[in-house]
């Protein structure tokens, strides 16, 4: 999106200061030297990406210090391209799927199930698939990374920009269609702007979901073909193998500043100038803040050479009159009687869908090893619900604790939101190391890692339900000397839950995908594994047993999506209900 | 009219719209008829209020005149004025401004421009004197957010105007003000459109409020609900200024009121709050203290227990679409009796007023179930019950025959309203049940 020059003043005025204020100032250079930098950087990262294959396993991935800089930034690219992907993904499927309501009814039953199924155990198939490709070339497995980290990023961002589409406010939908807006304008001044605030935070969100997939889908190994691409998730693979545990800290530094610098640099500035979207007539209260977006809004010369963007984006051909009438709606029994036709055609082309799994996995194997894969599935989902309460016991106390007491709110916050950023599975193998050197017992030792990384989504959730508890009710319960257990009981409880859900629900679906890589985990030709459906995927993966893994998949997204319905569904809708502030 | 030295153009119909009618909803069982032949003509130099009760389909009407919609049956035709006249189309003012938040002033005011491929400069010109026409000049970078409601209203107002439009549609464009900014927008607007600067040739409004409707129209139509229709058309021949404690001004008031309250002597089969209607009859969610202290009012000096609706509006600060309801909620219970502007406390009401909590619940709940067929038969099913219970669902889908989702919910809400005061049956909303069981 182009910027918005902050002052808008009258052409006379503008010409009298045209000299002084056309003249590049401080702000305007270093603007200029970080994006010439950035350039820099982009041209080599998508120069290595062209190379042939066999020049990269002749050139494999390093522990030298010195090429992880660069290792970086090849990595932090392939997270920006997909995510590129994922907008003009976004922006496609969800405009669709708010459109048309028969788009709708596939693609938003697709969106839920993909945002809940272990994107990780595709893995093995796309690699597959990409390579086959691009034969012989690094684009093939660039690919293939790129379109994983794609897999975690953009699900959730089509959704939120799904609902922002459906719940544009009545008066300006149709202040819009009165002035006879095009649909392209429309875009622009309605639609976008209003879905802006949304989709910004779960950008952010489907970024830091991204990292636990980059050091996942770096270096993988299917069957007999293995491919470690230069980047920061190869070197930490690398690294794991050798136990070198010094180059495992480098990694983890080097990807702390990497989120901070994108966090600074881009997130940040974003979501202040995203403040302004805010469907709110009334100011915010504490608007959020960034240094670089003051730094961007006191330029003087580049706000110049972009003003001309908008203008080419506004100069179209309004619509005739005639269009903005709404069309006149097909006879509701005709409508409908269509609907049912696509409704069966989709249920026939799922139920095919489902037919070419069953033979496919049929063919090599039995009855028990779909009881066995569910076996797993029980232990694994045990784990999770173990996990979930634990975290909950001991972040929830803490975070209300945290969320009543805003100065704390205001430094933990912000740690607790690059906590859920950080890809927890780079510390998996220090994890290993203890776990190896004291004897435990893998089973029950190796579990904490599968919410390592996402236990943080409870806690900044609490943290920011328990900030907004209206004061009145806080003094309201003071005045009546609430305490302890009823306090908890009728005043935290009850107003942090919905937040607690949203966050529970997050760390439960983050959880079963890091099972993936939480139950198996490799530390200097040491293999730890712990019984259940995480490690059976990871191993039929490494094995290149394609049946086993679709099975593994497949059970895995029956049991998240059987635990979204009979448990976090209900409780949100309880939380909708009953226990809404307002 | 003040218009006369204003430069006389030709008598010619910019809008008419024949045999309208609209119907919402699903297919097949309960829709809304919102609209029923409606015909109406708008002349140039002319202001025409479309004033009723909330639910009569004005702005539906306004909607349709707009293009925001297409009615289901009849037609409308919007004209261009003739001649050399610069001024086109309508543009609509919004109760609720519908300001795009993100833009600032002036480019809210640009956008209509902006969709019409004005060039840039030329947009920027006519949006300023837009904006210095309506009285916001220093306002042009703020966002919306930095301006009271009715700072807000003019720029909705400016963004109209600016496109020159021949026709100017406002739909309750005061209404979200408060008392003060909304009469110093009025005076304004009435101003300008006196003096003749603005580009419009007639403005259609549409208002609940009985004495902005005769402040500011030439002409106004009443509506009626259920389905919405007009029932009345009165031309209003004051002079402008007007003065709202003039006679003559209180008299057309009082006669709009009594059009207003009338009953429907050609409709025997409406849904409408008119007693005797069976459990088809929507009913308006009125809460039983709003009730209690209507009575304890007009049982009390000055009153006496009889009072003349537009009095008692103006003296308790009630909108009549805000009054009204109330007072038809207590003829229906037979508290009170309406008869053309006056509403009289029956004895059962004058009783109530001055009972005791107890008392006034058991007389609540005889008049409750002897008046209200809907409660009457609730509690029937649940006494005819072995365990006292019985699914609101059942009721809510019996209430879809007679009438939409939205008025079934609404009479249903009414009912649990009523008689869980009257104590005579109670509601869990969790379990969507009713029964008879005491909360213990």
């Amino acid at each position: 999106m182009a910027f918005q020059s902050p002052e808008r003043m009258s052409p006379a005025l503008l010409v009298r200061f045209a000299r002084r204020r056309l003249a590049p100032n401080r702000a305007d250079l270093m603007t200029l030297f970080l994006i010439a930098g950035l350039a820099v950087l982009i041209a080599h990262g998508a120069q290595q990406m062209g190379r042939p294959l066999s020049q990269l396993s002749m050139a494999p991935v390093s522990l030298d210090i010195a090429r992880l800089p660069g290792y970086a930034v090849l990595t932090t690219l392939r997270m920006f391209v997909a995510l590129f992907f994922s907008l003009l993904f976004t922006f496609v499927a969800a405009t669709l799927a708010a459109k048309s309501h028969k788009a709708e009814l596939v693609i938003i039953p697709a969106l839920d199930i993909l945002q809940s199924v272990p994107v990780l155990g595709f893995l093995t198939f796309t690699v597959t698939f990409f390579m086959g490709l691009f034969p012989g070339q690094e684009l093939g497995v660039e690919a293939a990374a790129i379109f994983a980290i794609f897999t975690a990023q953009a699900w959730n961002m089509a959704f939120s920009f799904y609902q922002s589409l459906k719940t544009l406010p009545g008066d300006l939908d149709e202040a819009a269609r009165q002035f006879g807006l095009s649909p392209w304008r429309r875009f622009w001044r309605l639609e976008l702007p209003f879905a802006t605030p949304a989709l910004v935070w779960n950008t952010m969100m489907s970024m830091s979901g991204a990292w636990f997939f980059v050091v996942a889908s770096e270096a993988i190994t299917v069957g007999k073909t293995s491919v470690a691409l230069p980047g920061i998730g190869s070197w930490l693979a690398v690294a794991t193998n050798r136990g070198d545990t010094r180059a495992v800290i480098w990694a983890v530094g080097a990807m702390a500043v990497v989120i901070l610098l994108y966090d600074q640099l881009l997130f940040r500035p974003i979501v202040a100038w995203a403040d302004k979207f805010r469907f709110e007539q009334t100011a915010s209260q504490d608007p959020p803040t960034s240094w670089f977006y003051d730094l961007l809004r006191h330029m003087r010369l580049l706000p110049r050479l972009f003003r001309s963007v908008p203008n080419t984006l506004t100069h179209l051909p309004p619509l005739p009159r005639a269009m903005i009438r709404t069309p006149r709606p097909l006879d509701p029994r005709l409508s409908r009687a269509l609907d049912w036709l696509w409704l069966g055609v989709v249920i026939l082309g799922a139920i095919g869908g489902a037919w070419l799994v069953v033979r496919y996995v049929g063919e090599t194997l039995k009855p028990h090893d779909v009881i066995q894969a569910l076996g797993y599935g029980v232990l694994t989902l045990i784990r999770v619900l173990v996990l979930i309460a634990i975290a909950s016991l001991i972040w929830v106390p803490i975070g209300v604790w945290i969320g009543l007491r805003p100065v704390w709110t205001e430094r933990i916050q912000p740690v607790a939101q690059f906590f859920a950023a950080f890809p927890a599975n780079v510390l998996f193998p220090i994890a290993v190391g203890v776990i190896v050197a004291l004897h435990l017992s893998p089973d029950i030792w190796l579990s904490p890692l599968m919410i390592l990384g996402t236990q943080w989504y409870i806690l900044f959730n609490v943290i920011a339900g328990a900030s907004v508890l209206p004061t009145d009710l806080k003094e309201a319960a003071s005045i009546f000397h609430v305490r302890r257990w009823q306090w908890w009981r009728d005043v935290a409880l009850p107003g942090i839950f919905p937040y607690y859900v949203t966050g529970a629900l997050t760390a439960s679906g983050g959880s079963w995908n890091a099972s993936i890589v939480a139950e198996v985990v490799n530390w200097n030709h040491t293999k730890v594994e712990a019984a259940g459906l995480g490690s059976y995927i990871a191993d039929a993966t490494t094995n290149g047993d394609y049946p086993r893994v679709a099975l593994g998949i497949a059970v895995m997204s029956v049991f998240v999506i059987l635990l979204n319905r009979i448990l976090w569904r209900p409780l949100y809708g309880f939380a909708a209900r009953r226990l809404r502030l307002d | 009219m003040t218009l006369a030295e204003a430069p006389v153009r030709e008598d010619v119909n910019l809008v008419e719209v024949r045999k309208l009618r609209h119907i919402y909803g699903k297919g097949g069982g309960g829709h809304l008829v919102v609209l029923d032949d409606v015909d109406l003509t708008l002349k140039t130099n002319e202001i025409v209020g479309l004033l009723g009760r909330s639910g009569s389909g004005k702005s539906t009407l306004l909607r349709a005149i707009s293009g925001l919609i297409r009615p289901t049956e009849g037609t409308v035709m919007v004209r261009d004025a003739p001649g050399d006249d610069t001024a086109h189309g309508v543009a609509m003012v919004f109760q609720s401004f519908a300001l795009f938040p993100w833009l600032t002033v002036l480019q809210n005011v640009e956008l209509g421009l902006e969709a019409k491929g004005v060039p840039a400069d030329e947009r920027r010109k006519r949006a300023i004197d837009a904006i210095d026409l309506i009285g916001l000049d220093g306002f042009e970078t703020a966002y919306p957010k930095e301006l009271s409601g009715g700072m807000r209203q003019r720029v909705g107002l400016a963004r109209a105007l600016v496109v020159q439009p021949a026709i100017l549609l406002m739909d309750e464009p005061f209404s979200a003000l408060d008392v003060l900014t909304a009469e110093t927008l009025r005076t304004d607007l009435l101003d300008l459109w006196c003096e003749g600067r603005m580009p419009i040739r007639s403005i259609l409004m549409v208002t609940h409020n009985i004495e902005e409707a005769v402040l500011m129209c030439d002409r106004i139509l009443v509506f009626a609900s259920n389905p919405g229709h007009i029932i009345a058309e009165i031309k209003v021949d004051l002079p402008q200024p007007r003065k709202r404690l003039d006679p003559a001004f209180r008299a057309l008031v009082d006669d709009i009121y009594a059009r207003m309250t009338a009953k429907p002597a050609n409709q025997p089969v409406r849904e409408g709050a008119f007693p005797g209607m069976g459990i088809g009859m929507a009913l308006t969610h009125i809460s039983t203290n709003t009730l209690a202290g209507m009575m304890e009012s007009l049982s009390q000096p000055p009153y006496s227990g009889k009072a003349e609706l537009p009095t008692l509006a103006s003296e308790l600060q009630l909108e009549a679409d805000e009054l009204l309801p109330i007072a038809e909620t207590l003829q229906l219970m037979r508290f009170a009796e309406i008869e053309g502007r006056m509403i009289r406390l029956t004895p059962a009401g004058k009783r109530y007023a001055v009972a005791e909590v107890d008392a006034r619940k058991q007389l609540f709940a005889q008049h409750l179930l002897t008046y209200v067929p809907l409660a009457a038969h609730i509690r029937r099913v649940l006494d005819d019950r072995a365990s006292h219970q019985a699914p609101a669902r059942r009721f809510r889908d019996e209430l879809e025959d007679f009438m939409s989702e939205d008025y079934a919910e609404e009479t249903l809400a009414a009912v649990v309203g009523w008689g869980r005061y009257a104590e005579v049956f109670a509601y869990r909303e969790a379990a969507d049940l009713f029964s008879l069981e005491d909360p213990g």
